[in-house]
């Protein structure tokens, strides 16, 4: 009883809360990065060193008014940032934060659940929510948020094609679809999948770039081209639902990226005992740090690289990302038949 | 028991989406109950005990082919007067006699189908069935069927190759 249903509900708790409060920090991590690439400091009025600030922007945003376009369809533009942020929580269901460990005396999994299909669950789950971005645009009613969302849709189910070539790279390598299994192969195996599979870490990293619309593919959202792309017509909490759903989705990015091409939970070098003296840093700790880290790279890369104009957005996507990832497919294909 | 209650739960949500989809008047809430449709039909999936499928169904149905059958619903204006609407009841007879013919089709299928029972599939050469949905469909995707699998790629490239004749500005 307790197995079955109140600690699964408790990670749920867990998780979730951990993940919105990321999310909202997120917020004023991003703002203070660009602004330190930038040689200035970012937001500093709000708490010390404005820690507050998203505080602040949450406050903000929930007493904003309310308005709904004339003429727009009432219950799609209620249903479209919903849509939108669903995909992006549930993911977190089959996202390992570590292995089973034992606390107060009974073991638990610091995952939600290991469904043996978790990586074809992540990513029909993302495929679900770019209807949100498309019917946004629909609904508003308005001539700006229907070609942004009409782009955004398109930028988004193209380089899925790509991102699930370079996971079928990694299923390859890890023999198993199940999440939990792919963190054990690379324990097994010794080497975290980045360095056996370079090309498909770059390709699913560029892609995932392009999947969450940061930059330098965030054409969609762009200010100075779309006015604010398929979110224009929204404001105050429906807006925020968006906006924490993009971030969602970086986290959830960095975290399978983390899984399946660094290791997960895994210390560096888990299979060297000389090094056993690493393993004072919980499992759940080093994961968390390696997504970090990709979400200071996900900052970093729109701090520093300009926006791609559509048009080459959608060539580097069909021309370029989806032949490499095929033939990185093909290649690890021939090598593992011929290796084993 | 509680497999009977999930699945008539299920089967009447999935019913009650598809009929939604042909009587709304809007197109595009008629595309978005066939994205419902197709997301209850994948939970029907799993509690057949099939998740690759089920997953499968999300990603190409429900993620891809129905968001595509979207951009031409939102691009293509529907909105007519309603006097240029043509008498729905126009071809009952025609309808019920099509209707009766497909009900007479799925009772031959069900009678049919009870006759034969299902069973783990074996590969000769390995101890015991495959471990896994995926696993099964993997290995009769590329044995049994693996002639059909290669048409329905061959058939996918033509479909491809047509879309782009057809709307090329010049080739």
């Amino acid at each position: 009883m307790i197995d079955q249903f109140v600690i699964p509900l408790l990670k749920i708790v867990v998780v979730l809360n951990a993940t919105l409060l990321g999310v909202t920090y997120m917020v004023l991590l991003e703002r203070k990065v660009i602004a330190w690439a930038q040689s200035r400091l970012g937001p500093m009025r709000v708490g010390p060193y404005g820690i507050l600030q998203p505080v602040a922007d949450a406050v903000k945003l929930m007493i904003k008014e309310d308005i709904t376009p004339v003429r727009a369809d009432k219950w799609v533009f209620t249903a479209a940032p919903i849509i939108s942020m669903v995909p992006a929580l549930i993911v977190y269901a089959v996202i390992p934060f570590g292995p089973t460990i034992h606390l107060f005396g009974r073991p638990v999994s610091l995952y939600i659940a290991d469904v043996n299909v978790g990586l074809l669950y992540i990513v029909s789950v993302a495929s679900v929510g770019v209807y949100g971005i498309i019917l946004a645009g629909y609904a508003s009613n308005s001539k700006y948020p229907l070609l942004a969302s009409l782009r955004a849709s398109a930028q988004l189910i193209s380089y899925e094609v790509a991102v699930t070539l370079t996971l079928v790279s990694v299923i390859l390598m890890a023999r198993s679809l199940s999440m939990v299994s792919i963190v054990n192969a690379q324990y097994n195996a010794g080497v975290w999948f980045a360095f056996v599979q370079p090309v498909a870490f770059v390709i699913f990293f560029i892609g995932g770039l392009a999947e969450t619309n940061r930059a330098p593919f965030d054409l969609p959202e762009a200010e100075q081209e779309l006015t604010g792309g398929f979110h224009t017509e929204y404001s105050g909490m429906r807006f925020a639902l968006f906006f924490l759903a993009e971030y969602a989705n970086m986290i959830v990015v960095s975290s399978v990226a983390t899984t399946l091409f660094f290791g997960g939970w895994l210390r560096p070098f888990p299979n060297v005992a000389a090094l056993h003296f690493l393993d004072v840093v919980p499992s759940w700790m080093w994961f968390l740090v390696k997504s970090f880290v990709f979400l200071y790279i996900f900052i970093w890369v729109r701090a520093t690289l300009p926006r791609y104009r559509y048009d080459q957005l959608m060539r580097i996507g069909w021309k370029l990302l989806i032949p490499l990832a095929i033939a990185n497919l093909v290649v690890t294909g021939i090598v593992k038949v011929l290796i084993g | 028991m509680g497999q009977a209650i999930a699945f008539y739960t299920l089967a009447a949500f999935i019913l009650g989406f598809a009929v939604l989809v042909v009587s709304t008047k809007d197109t595009v809430h008629s595309v978005l109950f066939l994205v419902l449709d197709f997301l209850f039909v994948a939970a029907l999936y799993v509690l057949l005990g099939a998740p690759f499928l089920a997953a499968i169904q999300v990603l190409v149905y429900a993620g891809g082919i129905v968001v595509l059958y979207l951009f031409v619903v939102m691009l293509v204006n529907l909105k007519r007067p309603p006097e240029a609407h043509q008498d729905p009841h126009r071809r009952t007879k025609l309808g019920f006699g099509l209707a009766v013919a497909v009900l007479l089709e799925l009772g031959a299928i069900a009678t049919y189908g009870m006759t034969r029972t299902g069973s783990p599939l074996v590969v000769p050469g390995t101890n015991g069935p495959l471990p896994g949905n995926t696993e099964q469909v993997g290995w009769l995707l590329y044995t049994s069927y693996l002639i059909p699998f290669e048409i329905a790629s061959m058939l996918l490239l033509v479909a491809m190759i047509g879309a782009i004749v057809l709307a090329k500005r010049e080739l």
